[in-house]
């Protein structure tokens, strides 16, 4: 929403004397409604996801042919599947499987942009020519096909498919965080810690990577939003978390076999996927918005 | 103009060799031994040996490289360690397909998001704006196959207006082929439009508050002159970049539709020949749509010299 949302207004942006960082950030991130709605459900589906065997009315895999198709009722809230298998306790089973997927691939991406991006941010010269280089011919092959190229010639599973979609999503990281490091190695803080002495790496370390973190948490936000889509996407193509386990990718893609007869199916995987992908934007959205560079007040 | 599009082509040289690079590399995240893998499950020791020494798995790595890829300048990417059909007659028969796909989903985006986006942008805060930006976040938002399964599900199963899936040819049946392209490419184009309009109506805000627009207004121009001539021509510039970006996303997003709606194009069988571990069909689709979408950015590149004259002198 950043491209179109205005900027973000001058009493927002005002920095209050003696407020500490993340004071001021709690201040402008409270006033964005729906990044803390977002916030909110983002905490509830992950509760929901660590707490899964507590909560879950049913084992998620156990089957029970006679209730095949089951309505929602007192017993099956969601009502079951073709195996009489609970929607709920399978959609509760499921968060477990699309937020930890999805932290997987947001954690190679960050391992593989962030360091990359900083360096060449920082040092400049002959590697960010070349990293930078190697970031486009990445960007220039559609995400989908190339982390479906590497999951078919990996192997399909749930491991494969998000490294491979860490890699595919490393290349963007490491532009904002390149992007970042360009900005502030100009400033005149940089030159007077090199001046007196502090060694590049100690240099980026303790002053460029504080500086970098405000976009970089932003992308994350955004990361995690691709990620679980991108799970969904690849499950839902039977490439990623294997039957009987389910993610929403998996039930989505069950689901999607008995559409013509029980198209009520599709409803609970699909927006458990929707919403959570909504939350992540609308998180970085806000995240973006609170964390933006101060304008002093003159 | 000539020159700033030969300047662009000669950046684009190594970019397209590292394309190639990542294409001829993925044969290198193969598990174990690839001649094994390639070969399939069922091969025998001698097919195995045979398969070793066509990809000349047993040279330098450099020399495999340099073997590919002049094959593949030729127009040779290799066969299919299943069907034996080569890889470039399938990408060739199967192209077509994909395209007319992508065709109508980019001309359905640009008809939907550009005008969707200039009204929003033009009535900035207005109820009509409101909904629309409200639409366009979802639209962003909800993934290309739940739509698609919404709309095979509705229209194509339940109201029977369109068919649900399948495809026909253009030279079979011109009527039939739109037909059968007209859900799956409205998916795909839900998501497409939904991005360029917000491209769209950031760029109208953005260009209508300049001072040659509101000098043209208050010159006492019409409406349409202002928005046409003044603003629509400015605020065009990242909308282009947004639809170069939207084809490559298209393109990916194009598989899983492609999938859903059983449409034989190079998406759908890139599924399969993952499923098979069909490295030489996987190695091919990804040098041909890299490349494709890297003469899409050299576009529009170039079109920004149309658009912005200051940037044929830069």
């Amino acid at each position: 929403m950043s491209i179109v949302d205005a900027p973000i207004g001058a009493t927002a942006a005002v920095v209050l004397p003696g407020e500490s960082r993340r004071a001021r950030f709690w201040r402008r991130f409270k006033r964005q409604r729906a990044a803390m709605v977002a916030a909110g459900f983002l905490i509830v589906v992950a509760l929901a996801a660590i707490f899964a065997p507590l909560i879950a009315p049913k084992d998620p895999i156990e089957q029970s042919l006679s209730d095949s198709f089951a309505n929602p009722s007192s017993d099956y809230w969601l009502g079951a599947d073709r195996l009489g298998r609970d929607t709920l306790s399978r959609l509760i089973y499921g968060a477990r499987y699309s937020l930890l997927a999805a932290a997987q691939a947001v954690a190679v991406a960050v391992v593989l942009g962030v360091p990359l991006g900083l360096l060449a941010g920082f040092a400049r010269g002959w590697f960010d020519s070349v990293a930078s280089l190697v970031a486009d011919a990445v960007l220039s092959i559609p995400a989908i096909i190339l982390a479906l190229a590497i999951v078919g010639v990996l192997g399909p599973n749930l491991t494969n498919a998000m490294i491979a979609i860490g890699i595919v999503y490393a290349p963007r990281l490491f532009r904002v965080v390149r992007g970042a490091a360009i900005s502030v190695r100009e400033e005149t803080y940089i030159d007077a810690a090199r001046a007196s002495g502090v060694g590049t790496l100690r240099i980026a370390r303790g002053h460029v990577l504080p500086n970098v973190m405000s976009p970089l948490i932003v992308q994350i936000s955004l990361a995690l939003g691709f990620a679980v889509l991108a799970e969904a996407a690849v499950s839902f193509l039977g490439l990623g978390v294997q039957p009987p386990d389910a993610s929403w990718g998996v039930m989505l893609g069950q689901a999607t076999a008995q559409l013509e007869d029980h198209p009520v199916l599709v409803l609970a995987p699909g927006i458990a996927i929707v919403l959570t992908v909504l939350a992540f934007n609308v998180l970085g959205d806000g995240l973006n918005d609170s964390l933006g560079r101060e304008i002093r007040e003159a | 103009m000539l020159r700033l599009a030969a300047r662009r082509l000669l950046k684009v040289v190594p970019l397209l060799l590292l394309v190639s690079v990542i294409a001829f590399g993925l044969l290198s995240m193969v598990p174990g031994d690839p001649a094994v893998q390639i070969a399939g499950e069922f091969a025998t020791e001698e097919q195995i040996a045979e398969v070793r020494s066509d990809l000349g798995l047993d040279r330098p790595w450099i020399v495999q490289y340099g073997d590919w890829l002049g094959n593949a300048i030729q127009g040779d990417l290799g066969t299919s360690p299943f069907s034996g059909v080569s890889v470039s007659t399938q990408i060739w028969q199967r192209l077509p397909t994909t395209l007319s796909l992508l065709g109508w989903a980019l001309a359905l985006s640009v008809l939907i998001g550009i005008p969707a986006g200039t009204i929003a942008g033009w009535r900035q805060g207005s109820v009509v704006d409101r909904v629309l930006t409200m639409g366009t976040s979802v639209g962003v938002a909800i993934p290309v196959f739940v739509s698609a399964l919404v709309l095979a599900l509705v229209v194509g199963l339940k109201l029977s207006w369109l068919p649900a899936t399948g495809y026909v040819g253009f030279s079979e049946s011109p009527v039939d082929w739109a037909r059968h392209l007209f859900l799956p490419a409205v998916a795909l184009a839900l998501t497409g439009a939904a991005e360029i309009a917000r491209q769209t109506r950031a760029g109208i805000i953005q260009v209508k508050n300049e001072d040659y627009v509101r000098t043209a207004k208050a010159s006492g121009l019409m409406t349409r002159q202002v928005l046409g001539r003044h603003t629509l021509k400015n605020a065009m510039i990242p909308v282009v970049t947004v639809v170069g970006l939207q084809i490559s996303r298209l393109f990916g997003l194009s598989v899983l539709v492609e999938q859903i709606f059983n449409i034989p194009g190079i998406g759908s069988r890139l599924v399969t020949a993952v499923f098979e571990n069909d490295v030489p069909y996987i190695q091919g689709t990804v040098l041909l749509v890299g490349i494709a979408i890297v003469a899409v950015n050299v576009a529009v590149d170039v079109s920004y010299g149309y658009f912005n004259p200051r940037v044929r002198a830069a």
